[in-house]
């Protein structure tokens, strides 16, 4: 007979952590939502505070992210969920989002949802985009960009002059 | 929402720094609102996206500085409160910014001048003493290199283009310069911001600036007009006529129905 189980306070908050984490892993970007707020880098950090409050920080990808307050709101229903009602969503600035937070599984998720993952090695010149781009379709790098803008601030649109089929590209920031 | 303390650390007077978030927050909110105002009127559709776009970051960057604005006043007012319920001259936003968005000639060059500007600004508040509006530049850096290569490239395009759109594009540019000495102006609060690391001295962004005016002019094949009288009066809540106007658009619905929440 396995011994009882002591029920210690560090034990209730890290079950409540993980209780917590594993609920946040269902939460995912409003506009790409194959995309987790874990793939993503938005989330920050998840903690224990006073009065077993769970504590989530998240971080912003544009400084004018529309997305932001739905993320919030989504993360707090996830967490009710899982009986979680006492939250707190703290929004940081520092330091700033960059697409290189964007995590291995994240950007394989992009691609095959048919968005271009940013560049790595976010260098000046591939922050304007004077990179080669692969298309998502077909792989073929011969792309051209249509737009400095599309459909997100975070998202150029581009088109394959391989297979024709235009695309977006995930800026690099 | 926003973690925005204050950084005890640094010793400056409250409201010198209230003013300077006042000012680097309304200058991202209007101009970002007469960019909105392009919305759906663009000559192109990638273009009205792109502005859209644009005006988009400058909100955001104006929520941050409002909010921490608010904070560092200390009386309650959030970003709502001093965007909805100020009149016209307890802004500070840069006269510039408030004048009409004119025609797309107009906007694109108002962008580049301002862009030019903001971009090395908010490089040097990166390492500003006071950590909050170090972050918030930090962030509001990036979006501006995508601003001022936009607009420049706009800027080129119009001039480098035809009589019609170089005369268009060469108006604006005269019709903008005495807007531009307002961006390097200073008073004695900001000089005292200045000398404790919070703000940066504008004199110091004078040259990258020229630099950038005069390559892109060049290209786009413009004249820089001769620099004289200036405009001024922001610093003061001195503004053209035309804020009121957009502040009574963009304020409606709160004062209409104040403290109206969805």
């Amino acid at each position: 007979m396995a011994a009882e189980r002591i029920i210690t306070a560090d034990n209730a908050s890290a079950e409540l952590l993980e209780r917590a984490r594993s609920a946040l892993n269902t939460v995912c970007d409003p506009e790409i939502p194959v995309l987790t707020i874990e793939d993503l880098g938005v989330l920050r950090d998840v903690s224990i505070t006073e009065n077993e409050c769970v504590q989530v920080v998240i971080t912003p990808t544009y400084s004018g992210c529309p997305a932001m307050n739905t993320i919030s709101m989504d993360i707090e229903t996830a967490l009710n969920k899982v009986d979680i009602d006492k939250v707190k969503v703290e929004l940081v600035l520092s330091p700033a989002w960059t697409t290189e937070w964007m995590s291995e599984e994240g950007r394989q998720k992009l691609l095959e949802y048919g968005i271009a993952p940013p560049v790595t090695g976010g260098t000046r010149g591939s922050l304007f985009g004077e990179a080669e781009i692969a298309c998502p379709q077909c792989g073929s790098k011969n792309t051209e960009k249509l737009a400095e803008f599309g459909s997100t601030a975070c998202k150029a649109l581009y088109r394959c002059k391989a297979c024709l089929e235009p695309f977006d590209y995930f800026k690099c920031l | 929402m926003m973690a925005a303390n204050i950084d005890e650390t640094v010793k400056v007077d409250r409201e010198a720094l209230f003013q300077l978030a006042l000012r680097l927050g309304d200058t991202s909110l209007i101009l970002g609102h007469r960019l909105s105002e392009w919305a759906g009127h663009a000559p192109i559709l990638d273009e009205d996206i792109a502005l859209s776009n644009l005006g988009l970051d400058l909100i955001g960057q104006a929520r941050s500085f409002l909010t921490y604005a608010g904070e560092v006043e200390g009386r309650g007012r959030d970003e709502d409160t001093l965007a909805y319920l100020r009149n016209a001259p307890e802004y500070r936003n840069l006269l510039m910014v408030e004048l009409p968005r004119g025609d797309f000639a107009f906007t694109m060059m108002r962008q580049f001048l301002f862009s030019a500007f903001q971009l090395p600004l908010y490089q040097k508040l990166m390492q500003s003493r006071d950590k909050t509006l170090a972050a918030i530049s930090a962030k509001a850096e990036k979006e501006m290199a995508y601003h001022l290569r936009h607009s420049s490239q706009w800027v080129v395009r119009l001039g480098d283009g035809t009589e019609e759109s170089h005369q268009r594009v060469q108006n604006a540019l005269n019709t903008l310069w005495t807007y531009t000495g307002e961006m390097f102006e200073t008073d004695a609060s900001l000089k005292a911001l200045i000398e404790a690391g919070v703000y940066c001295d504008p004199a110091s962004i004078r040259d990258i600036w020229n630099k950038t005016i005069n390559d892109v002019l060049e290209q786009a094949t413009l004249t820089r007009p001769e620099t004289g009288w200036m405009q001024s009066g922001s610093l003061s809540g001195r503004h053209s006529e035309h804020l009121s106007h957009l502040l009574a658009e963009m304020q409606s619905v709160q004062r209409a129905y104040p403290g109206l929440k969805w």
